[in-house]
């Protein structure tokens, strides 16, 4: 978005920064990508180095480290992110929040901005630690149903993506069906 | 002798229908002279108001009014579900937790508070004599769309004066079946099926939606209220306390309760599972 025109309709605000962990980002124009792409190059340099991908909690705590120190910089990067990624080792998923501040929580579910306050009683109320990935996809849907319901912008699409066991994949997710309040 | 004769004697049929200052009284919907305020004497008195309450641009303004809410009304099948939290904020001090946000218009019409606590008590009383006045005058109970009118009529009237209120009323008349609606001192008013209404209306509004529609049973629709304001005092700091809960019926209102949250949230949690990113072990 630029003042009220769409730039691109189908922006992927994601990076995957090793086989299994993928960061979503929003925030600043211009901060978002430049932060996420050092990140990447990061994480990415520490696995050919090591020949041995960093897991989920080292990156998000590599993570925060890089926001904390660019907090207190002459222009700090103002970049919210959630950051998911199954541990090669234990095949445990987690999910961290991050926002521009440098606060970091692992969470079991998460969101950032207005979506926090739509989204976030649904998965309170219908996420269970042992949900499948059905269910999981169910859950997703009440929540774009209700932000499409609910918010006053209209946001042309979403982007799906799955961590899992087996690594990072797109799915498929239509939201064209208009959907209206009771 | 003609001026004595006609002070003394009345012209027939003059009692019946209505004397002009009853007429006067039927058409103003604005208050009644008994319901005039003392202004600050000054050309802007709402500025004046405005720079000594308005906390968000001045967080060390003098007043600070009471607000900050949770409430829910939506239409089924079987009536109308009004649920609200109780918890009164003054900045970031809780005022109170027991507040009893709903209000008993009548025995079949309910309103609710969010917004300035002070704004919404007084105006919703002055609902509830109006419609009784209304009731003495026409010998039946006034419908909903006309409650909801004088009361939008009214803040209207002061609008840009600083009221700060967002209501429902919800009531089931013969005319209208169970109706409801949304009014705020912008001088919205809106029929609909379902309302959320203060700083967790959001919340409520998740819960809600994911699940509402027109055809849950009383047992179905009870437990959806209360679990949307469970859903709202649990992530919204401005809301919390006790949740309060009626239904709606053809032959009046019913109250369920006013229950404490803590107990009904820890139960949601260990019975259910849900709240997952509370931790239980200590």
């Amino acid at each position: 978005m630029r003042g009220a025109t769409i730039l691109k309709a189908s922006d992927d605000k994601t990076k995957q920064l090793n086989n299994h962990t993928l960061m979503a980002f929003s925030g600043e124009a211009g901060d978002t990508v430049q932060f996420a792409e050092l990140i990447q190059a990061y994480i990415q340099l520490y696995s050919m180095r090591n020949d041995t991908d960093l897991g989920p909690s080292a990156v998000a705590n590599f993570v925060r480290g890089e926001l904390a120190r660019s907090l207190r910089s002459r222009h700090p990067y103002t970049v919210n992110l959630l950051l998911g990624g199954v541990d090669p080792i234990t095949k445990q998923p987690h999910l961290y929040w991050l926002d521009y501040l440098a606060s970091l929580a692992p969470l079991p579910y998460a969101a950032h901005g207005y979506a926090q306050y739509y989204c976030l009683s649904i998965l309170d109320k219908h996420h269970h630690p042992d949900i499948d990935l059905e269910k999981g996809k169910k859950i997703l849907r009440m929540c774009t149903d209700e932000l499409q319901r609910r918010l006053p912008i209209d946001f042309k699409g979403m982007l799906v993506k799955i961590i899992d066991k087996d690594g990072i994949r797109e799915m498929e997710f239509d939201c064209s069906k208009q959907v209206l309040s009771a | 002798m003609d001026s004595l004769v006609s002070t003394y004697s009345q012209p027939a049929f003059e009692d019946e229908g209505y004397a002009s200052d009853e007429l006067q009284e039927l058409i103003h919907t604005k208050p009644s002279s008994s319901l005039s305020f003392a202004l600050p004497p000054m050309p802007r008195p709402s500025a004046f108001l405005r720079a000594l309450t308005d906390d968000h641009a001045n967080p060390n303004c003098p007043i600070k009014l009471a607000h900050g809410t949770t409430t829910l009304a939506f239409r089924f099948q079987g009536g109308i579900i009004v649920a609200t939290d109780s918890r009164a904020t003054a900045g970031n001090w809780i005022a109170s937790q027991t507040v009893k946000k709903v209000i008993e218009i009548n025995n079949c019409l309910l309103g609710t508070m969010a917004g300035g606590a002070a704004d919404c008590q007084y105006w919703l009383a002055y609902l509830g004599m109006e419609c009784r006045l209304h009731e003495l005058r026409h010998k039946r109970r006034i419908s909903v769309a006309a409650a909801s009118k004088i009361l939008s009529n009214l803040v209207y009237s002061y609008k840009g004066m600083g009221l700060s209120m967002g209501t429902m009323c919800a009531g089931v008349t013969p005319q209208e079946g169970p109706a409801l609606y949304y009014i705020d001192s912008e001088g919205t008013r809106l029929a609909g099926n379902l309302f959320c209404v203060g700083s967790g209306q959001t919340f409520a509004y998740g819960v809600l939606d994911a699940e509402y529609h027109y055809n849950l049973t009383e047992e179905e629709a009870l437990e959806l209220g209360s679990r949307s304001i469970l859903a709202a005092t649990h992530r919204d700091a401005y809301s919390g306390g006790f949740i309060n809960l009626y239904h709606v019926k053809e032959d009046g209102w019913v109250k369920h309760g006013f229950r404490d949250t803590n107990p009904i949230f820890w139960k949601t949690k260990l019975e259910k599972g849900e709240f997952s990113n509370v931790t239980a072990n200590l």
